[in-house]
């Protein structure tokens, strides 16, 4: 029987994403091996409990959260690739927004999946390069002049992301926003709670989005 | 620790980014040939791809800013490895912190021993592993119930696929408010942040009414990058005004 264009991409992305993982697990495997260095039990089992309590979770429900963003085709790239709110996911919007395809379609995932793709090649090689080229970019990377800029990254991304999603649904968008901007200023140390945040302001909106429309008050 | 600039290090990160790339190139390439099928134009697949690459350029650069940090602790060729696959800067220095400083007791720009790069590249691996298993084993049956809802319901599809993003977008507004604390110093929120918000906003805003008013579809691909570019440039600016 001839496999569906959507049953192809399970069965390579899997492949690729399965051989993402041996290569990941192998590459503390050789450097223990190279270095003749293994971790201690006692070492590792505390640093090991002390970021997995927090980012295994986090890392589990963003792939409830982001992969139906993505689309079957670039979940299984992004998700490889990594850095997915700041790069990724807007790529995919962006690309899917201008084109006027809707999300969730397979017109949708196939143009999420370039926008994921060109994203992950340049950011790939962007990365490569600037590792190779480590030294002499260090002055410029750390200048004071360029700090502001590089500081305001998620401002200047999601201030014209956000402007565009939020009047196109606004009635979702202000009690998940409300909320958020009451959550952030007021709980300390709440800057490095975004990641565990964004699922958070998902279920709101999804709640919000559902009981609205169960009451027709959105179409 | 001369083992982070040896040649075998270079090659084994080496083979990591080509993998990905391979991987990105390939899922390019077979995207190109459905987005054919399904009759999109070569031109409209081509400015995807290049509004794309140009929307990726500056938070990649961001991305160095973190390869500079990690690279004091496991040089840069490891460092890039971790930046380039799996997660972010936001997940990958917690998590050395949590070695380095948590259980060694020392600070990122110490003296470092092999023994604590090598624990911490061992943790930071099998610290954000979850999705490299769960979407490979469960992804194809979570996306045919997705798939089945969108079919018993095309309008709550689309309202959910808005929500979802909302969500995401509104963590992130209410992130610009959170009050940063540099060391020795009170905390702050930052009026820059949300200055650059608003800017960034009012620019798209500007981009969209250009092209209804000139019919500039052209520039429907780019309003996301530049005006995310042009807003980071003049964060510069209010910087040297003295916002903060």
């Amino acid at each position: 029987m001839k496999r569906t264009y959507q049953d192809q991409l399970h069965v390579e992305g899997r492949l690729w994403m399965i051989g993402a993982l041996l290569l990941f697990l192998s590459a503390p495997i050789i450097l223990s091996i190279g270095t003749g260095v293994w971790p201690t039990f006692a070492h590792f089992i505390p640093g090991f409990i002390a970021t997995a309590i927090i980012f295994w979770p986090v890392t589990t429900i963003e792939v409830f959260t982001f992969s139906p963003m993505l689309g079957v085709g670039s979940t299984y790239l992004a998700f490889v690739t990594g850095n997915l709110t700041s790069l990724k996911v807007p790529a995919a919007l962006n690309a899917q927004d201008a084109l006027g395809v809707e999300k969730g379609t397979d017109e949708g995932d196939v143009i999420a999946t370039l926008a994921v793709a060109s994203s992950s090649i340049i950011t790939t090689l962007i990365i490569f390069v600037g590792a190779l080229l480590i030294i002499p970019l260090t002055p410029l990377l750390e200048s004071p002049a360029l700090k502001p800029a590089f500081d305001n990254i998620i401002p200047a991304l999601f201030g014209a992301l956000g402007i565009v999603y939020i009047s196109k649904r606004i009635k979702i968008a202000i009690v998940p926003l409300v909320i958020m901007m009451i959550f952030f200023p007021f709980v300390p140390g709440s800057g490095g709670l975004v990641g565990i945040m964004v699922p958070v302001g998902v279920v709101i909106s999804i709640l919000v989005a559902r009981i609205l429309y169960k009451k027709g008050m959105i179409s | 620790m001369a083992f982070l600039n040896s040649w075998w290090v270079y090659s084994l990160m080496s083979i990591i980014f080509l993998y990905v790339l391979t991987q990105s190139v390939y899922a390019l390439l077979k995207a190109k040939k459905r987005a054919i099928e399904l009759g999109f134009s070569k031109e409209q697949i081509n400015q995807t791809i290049s509004s794309s690459m140009v929307f990726s350029l500056a938070p990649s650069v961001a991305i160095l800013i973190g390869l500079v940090a990690l690279t004091k602790i496991f040089g840069s060729m490891i460092a890039g490895w971790r930046l380039a696959t799996l997660g972010a800067v936001t997940y990958e220095l917690p998590a050395a912190i949590n070695v380095i400083n948590g259980v060694f007791g020392r600070q990122i720009g110490d003296t470092l021993t092999t023994e604590m790069v090598i624990t911490a590249v061992w943790v930071m691996t099998l610290g954000c592993l979850p999705p490299l298993i769960i979407i490979p084993f469960f992804f194809k049956k979570m996306s045919l119930g997705m798939k089945k809802m969108r079919e018993k319901d095309q309008t709550w599809n689309q309202i959910m696929m808005d929500a979802l993003f909302i969500g995401m977008i509104s963590a992130f507004a209410g992130y610009i408010l959170a009050p940063k604390t540099p060391e020795g110093e009170d905390p702050y929120i930052s009026v820059l942040g949300l200055i650059v918000f608003a800017t960034s906003a009012v620019l798209i805003m500007v981009l969209g009414y250009l092209m209804k008013k000139y019919k500039w579809e052209w520039l429907k691909n780019y309003a996301l990058p530049v005006s995310m570019i042009v807003s980071m440039a003049l964060a510069i600016v209010y910087a040297g005004l003295g916002v903060r």
